[in-house]
């Protein structure tokens, strides 16, 4: 399978773009339900972080969902089951990355599904699918 | 929420706040400049002190907000403490889509603090917080480097905050933005300072509906296609802005100190392709632009005191800020420009009007209009360690010279002399431009007396190509119709560097994405109607475009298009207000 990667992000600019078109894959616009974030490292002036699930193979934050709502995946990350999901934030804790976001509207989890829709919108080559895991 | 409505209206004085649904002004006005002009009407009394607790700031966004790529800028819109009528000016950073994301199509902000605070806008909540320990503190950096710890959302947020010249009233200071942006011009800054506002964050997490899924997806990939994979934005992407300096040089149209010339072959030492092979360290974006036009230098420098001990700094440099602190003051020498790019970065001033005010003050100081015990500082061109100084003492308005000064150089050549070389148009400091009579046209009847306002060095430029200037008169329709269409953009709010390629067309088509029907008609008559409100409003706060001054020097320094015409201003510039006050 395949991953979405950070593959260089001192090349990011900040532009977010990845962020807001990963919004719009529901149809609506905005930031809110971006599984990818992009802030700076402390500054501007210093660049800028890319936040996104790097589908663990043995994911944690899956191991401590109380429902079963989030399923590893086969070749690593995971997928959510919203109906199961009772909206603990449990899984927001357990990923080291903060890779797991906030969707305040539904009370959900917004996690990476590695479409690589972002890919298709970053100017700069900070973004790209890779065979996973290596 | 599909379309912007909601006002957030805060009380400084009363520390209260209320939303009101103004939804019916959005659908008239789409938002940002048409927006915020109705309320600015509304909320800023007749002759009001723009100083004074009584005078709002409006920030408004648009429609397209946090939709469409390069719909990035908010508008702010204010009584102006330099003209003393209309502010207006517009910032990208993070803030368009904080603004709409924490729910809100605008913000009104009326009222003083006694004491220093700083605002936290959270969606619904919004917090008065002590900022009495931020006040005085050196570096505008610095402010927003300490409030990013203290409020959450990074990435999601627009840290607003002034320096030191905005606390002291510097009638020009500004207000950054993340860093590096800012709503420089016309003085924002001293409105923040004289309602001891000294900083504002702004977040949420609404979501933004769209009305045409279909056809959001198919228009957002034309403009962005349109953005990085065709000429159209290059200028702006590869050197950046800066990449005006030779080309201007070379028709000799780039105001050197204080436009006693306007080409020196030192000018190619700062060129946009110089700056980029030796300096260029890092590009940066606002939210939702793909194109990344600003760009950072890196400054090595090495401590004098301490051997194999260095510190980089990360300087923004772009063509008003080199045009105002490098060509005017003659300072070529690149990294010096980069240290006076960066002081008036910290101390919150506007590039612009501080590079004019300093030019002006070196050229007063040479005729000996103004003394060497008013200064303190022997100003010279090329200097650009005094220049340094003085623009501390500037923004500390550490003397009466500094503080009149400080008020702009219509004000300093009132008070001392010097008008015809003091170069501001209606009371705002001329931007980098001398390229025939349409630049001061456009600096005269904009509405902002800003070089974005209609972009008269840009049709300069397409008719010295043709070779002839046209009539003054339809010169003036020309500038009209730019700054009338100008008006939707900023209504949107799009970036105006994107004006390639929302054209009338497709500007069309992404409202359909939104839902608004509408016909490039029909937004040209908006955009005429939203430029006359501008007008109405300047002249109701004492604007007369018959007393307007234009500066001696125009006319002495021989443009790309020869001498220019006094007679032919004054024809212009009648047949525009014709055109704007009828």
């Amino acid at each position: 399978m395949k991953r979405l990667a950070v593959i260089d992000s001192e090349r990011c600019v900040g532009c977010q773009l990845c962020m807001y078109v990963c919004n719009s894959r529901f149809g609506d616009a905005g930031l809110t339900k971006s599984a990818i974030k992009v802030r700076s490292a402390g500054g501007i002036e210093r660049g800028f972080v890319v936040v996104v699930c790097r589908a663990c193979p043995d994911a944690p934050c899956a191991s401590v969902c109380p429902t079963n709502a989030l399923v590893k995946r086969k070749g690593g990350g995971v997928i959510l089951n919203p109906s199961k999901c009772i909206g603990c934030m449990n899984c927001v804790e357990a990923c080291p990355f903060r890779a797991i976001f906030w969707d305040a509207e539904d009370n959900k989890p917004v996690i990476c599904v590695h479409c690589g829709y972002c890919v298709d919108y970053c100017p700069h080559e900070v973004l790209a699918m890779e065979v996973w895991p290596r | 929420m599909s379309l912007p409505s909601q006002v957030l209206h805060i009380d400084l004085t009363k520390r209260k706040y209320w939303v009101e649904d103004r939804g019916e002004l959005f659908q008239l006005y789409l938002g940002g400049t048409g927006v915020a002009i109705r309320l600015l009407e509304e909320e800023c009394p007749r002759g009001a002190d723009p100083l004074g607790p009584e005078n709002p700031i409006i920030f408004a966004v648009g429609p397209l907000n946090g939709v469409l790529p390069l719909a990035s800028k908010t508008v702010v819109m204010f009584k102006s403490p330099l003209t003393g009528n209309l502010g207006e000016s517009h910032a990208g950073g993070r803030s368009a889509t904080a603004i709409r994301s924490a729910g809100y199509g605008a913000i009104v902000i009326k009222g003083a603090s006694e004491t220093p605070i700083y605002l936290a806008i959270h969606e619904d909540k919004v917090y008065f917080r002590d900022a009495r320990a931020l006040w005085g503190v050196s570096s505008a950096i610095t402010v927003g480097r300490v409030i990013r710890e203290l409020e959450p959302s990074p990435g999601l947020r627009t840290i607003m905050r002034i320096g030191r010249a905005g606390e002291n009233l510097v009638r020009y200071s500004a207000v950054m933005l993340e860093t590096y942006r800012h709503f420089g011009r016309l003085g924002l800054g001293a409105v923040f300072g004289s309602k001891k506002l000294k900083a504002i964050v702004i977040s949420g997490s609404k979501i933004i509906r769209v009305k045409n899924r279909k056809l959001f997806r198919e228009v957002y990939r034309e403009i962005y296609e349109q953005s990085i994979k065709t000429p159209l934005m290059k200028k702006y992407y590869e050197l950046g802005t800066p990449i005006n300096i030779s080309p201007l040089n070379k028709i000799k149209g780039l105001p050197i100190k204080n436009l006693k010339e306007t080409s020196s072959p030192l000018a190619e030492k700062i060129s946009g392709e110089l700056m980029a092979e030796k300096y260029l360290g890092r590009r940066v974006a606002c939210s939702h632009c793909p194109v990344a036009c600003i760009h950072l230098a890196a400054l090595r420098e090495p401590y004098p005191d301490e051997k194999y001990f260095y510190k980089t700094t990360m300087i923004s440099y772009d063509y008003e800020p080199m045009y105002a602190l490098g060509c005017m003051l003659g300072v070529f020498e690149p990294e010096g420009l980069l240290k006076l790019l960066d002081a008036v970065e910290v101390l919150g001033l506007d590039a612009i009007s501080t590079g004019v005010a300093m030019a002006w003050a070196t050229e007063a100081l040479e005729r000996g209009i103004i003394k060497k015990e008013d200064v303190e500082v022997e100003l010279k061109w090329g200097d650009y360690e005094a220049y340094i100084e003085a623009i501390h003492k500037l923004a500390n308005a550490s003397n009466e010279f500094y503080r009149v000064l400080g008020m702009g150089v219509e004000k300093a050549s009132e008070v001392y002399g010097g008008k015809e070389f003091a170069l501001a148009f209606g009371g705002n400091e001329m931007p980098g431009y001398h390229t025939g009579p349409l630049a001061h046209i456009g600096f005269l009847t904009g509405a902002r007396h800003s070089h974005l306002d209609s972009a008269g060095y840009s049709l300069d430029q397409e008719h010295l190509k043709e070779g002839k200037l046209p009539d003054p008169e339809k010169g003036a329709e020309e500038l009209f119709k730019e700054e009338s269409w100008r008006q939707i953009l900023t209504s949107l709010v799009i970036c105006l560097f994107a004006r390639k390629i929302y054209k009338e067309d497709v500007t069309v088509k992404a409202l359909r994405v939104v839902g608004i029907e509408t016909n490039v008609e029909e937004l040209r008559k908006l955009g005429i109607d939203i430029l006359k409100a501008k007008n109405k409003f300047k002249i109701r706060e004492g604007f007369d475009p018959s007393k307007l001054r234009v500066p001696k020097r125009i006319f002495e320094t021989i443009s790309p298009h020869g001498k220019i015409e006094e007679g032919y201003i004054k024809r212009a510039v009648s047949k525009f207000f014709k055109l704007t006050l009828d």
